[in-house]
């Protein structure tokens, strides 16, 4: 099944809501897309498979977010960051379940899965966060 | 092909920077064309400019679409063809570009070429919001990342990584301010202290209030022509001799560095090469600092220093007004203001009055070579341009 869903962020995000972070494979160069992409960047091959990420990672960089837009604003302060997954690849998300002084670059995280958001309106992507390993 | 005048710039406009209240952009736009035309008085404006390219970023601010034809009826020039560019905040970098390509292809002689912004009206929030729309919509926005905290994540990692710290980053702030105090045009002409720069409220950690540009009404533009022509209506063209553009991915999290913006390191490859110049030889230059912490890696990726010493270099005082490189003449993004839209012909604007000489109170001595640096959004976009007096 999993091996026709098409190599979209619409797809990585229904992934997201069973709790799993997949990326798209390159069958003839073996990149690893994550997101996944219709169209490989390095070899124009159309063929992927799907991989799932190890959801674990170091923190590269972060920020507190103290003036949110206007969706968020209820949230502020909170912290956002990317981090450093296997197979050189890197994501960026909320840190959650951490005071924001405990944070620091380097420091070991796991991503979690959210819910689907119950709203009508496009995009209805759940979302994914990190929390400390 | 080194150093042969691509096209020369022949005027320039610029509307007051700040909170233009009760004006719409097209209004504003009018205000910088009409400088332009002034400054100009061999040029007919109506049978000799034959195109308007137009850096114009966000329709949510007015409501606005399709701005290049609104910009040209409004500059009195009514059917000549106008086109909106959008690089997000390197609109006008671009749209400076496309201008250049219309004289080099030999469709056009002259051609206008500008920006415009109208911000003001809106909140905070919603700026945020519509500013976040040139950042990456389902990984960057959806996650509460903001155009700050995109900045403030290559900062904290530029900290990490090379030791750059809070105070230097504070010091762009304190130096532009500076440069922005003697701009009558600037949006905030008040210098600013270095403890108060550091002890203004925090936007995206590490980044505080003085460390981003302010949200600006502003328009401006520039006239360029075929080299050959310049002198028939100017005696003082300034010649562009080096044009360079470069994109990257939209998330900074595709990327191989967090230090860094390929794009721009692309953009100023490809125009010292076409000018024929080195980094040690621009006399002066205006360095797109949305944020202290793109001012500081501009100079890196410009090679105005080396990888990591932006921070040391900026403290050095060497780009300050008086300094051996100085940055920002016109106060930057930081303190003229930065209408996103406008910003990349401002940036050419200003560099049109330090080679004419016609800079005043910030004029730099003896400057013949001038670089101009405009980053779209968080580095998906970059363009370089390097300019000469004739």
């Amino acid at each position: 099944m999993s091996e026709q869903a098409p190599f979209t962020i619409e797809q990585f995000y229904k992934y997201i809501s069973q709790g799993k972070l997949m990326g798209g494979k390159c069958k003839k160069c073996g990149k690893i897309h994550l997101p996944p992409r219709p169209l490989c960047d390095k070899c124009f091959s159309k063929e992927f498979e799907w991989i799932q990420i190890q959801p674990k990672g170091k923190l590269l960089t972060y920020t507190i977010i103290y003036v949110a837009p206007p969706q968020f604003q209820q949230m502020a302060p909170y912290a956002v960051g990317i981090i450093q997954l296997e197979n050189d690849l890197k994501i960026p998300g909320m840190i959650k379940e951490v005071t924001l002084e405990q944070i620091k670059i380097g420091m070991n995280l796991t991503v979690a899965f959210e819910a689907s958001p119950t709203t009508s309106q496009w995009p209805q992507w759940p979302r994914y966060y990190f929390k400390p390993a | 092909m080194k150093g042969k005048p691509l096209v020369s710039m022949v005027s320039a406009g610029l509307s007051k920077f700040g909170k233009l209240e009760g004006l719409y952009a097209r209004e504003i736009f009018a205000e910088a064309a009409k400088e332009a035309f002034d400054r100009c008085p061999n040029l007919d404006p109506k049978k000799d400019i034959k195109a308007l390219f137009l850096g114009h970023m966000g329709e949510s601010y007015e409501h606005q679409g399709h701005t290049g034809a609104t910009a040209a009826d409004w500059a009195g020039l009514l059917h000549i063809p106008a086109t909106r560019t959008e690089t997000a905040c390197a609109s006008s970098g671009a749209a400076l570009r496309a201008g250049i390509f219309a004289v080099l292809s030999g469709l056009c002689d002259t051609v206008m070429v500008g920006g415009v912004e109208k911000m003001t009206h809106r909140t905070t929030a919603e700026v945020t919001e519509y500013l976040a729309m040139a950042s990456d919509f389902p990984f960057e926005q959806w996650h509460g990342i903001t155009f700050p905290g995109l900045y403030a994540l290559m900062a904290t990692a530029h900290m990490h990584e090379y030791g750059t710290t809070e105070e230097q980053l504070a010091m762009v702030a304190v130096k532009n301010h500076h440069n922005g105090f003697l701009n009558p045009k600037a949006h905030m002409q008040k210098e600013v202290t270095l403890e108060k720069a550091l002890s203004s409220r925090v936007i995206a950690w590490p980044l505080k209030l003085y460390d981003c540009s302010l949200i600006t009404d502003g328009g401006s533009c520039v006239i360029i022509t075929k080299p050959e022509i310049a002198k028939k209506y100017t005696d003082m063209p300034i010649q562009i001799i080096g044009s360079g553009q470069a994109s990257d991915s939209i998330g900074i999290y595709e990327r191989e560095s967090l230090t860094s913006l390929i794009a721009a390191k692309i953009a100023a490859r490809q125009a010292y090469e076409m000018a024929g110049v080195r980094p040690e030889d621009v006399d002066v230059a205006e360095v797109h600092d949305c944020f202290t912490i793109a001012e500081i890696i501009g100079y890196e990726d410009l090679g105005f220093c080396k990888r990591g010493e932006g921070g040391r270099l900026v403290e050095s005082g060497e780009t300050k007004l008086d300094g051996k490189l100085p940055v920002n003449t016109s106060g930057g993004l930081k303190s003229k203001g930065h209408p996103v839209g406008a910003t990349g012909t401002a940036q050419a604007y200003e560099i049109y009055l330090q080679l004419t000489e016609q800079a005043e109170k910030r004029q730099v001595k003896d400057a013949n070579i001038a670089l101009a640096h405009n980053v779209g959004g968080s580095g998906a976009t970059a363009t370089v341009h390097i300019f000469r007096r004739e």
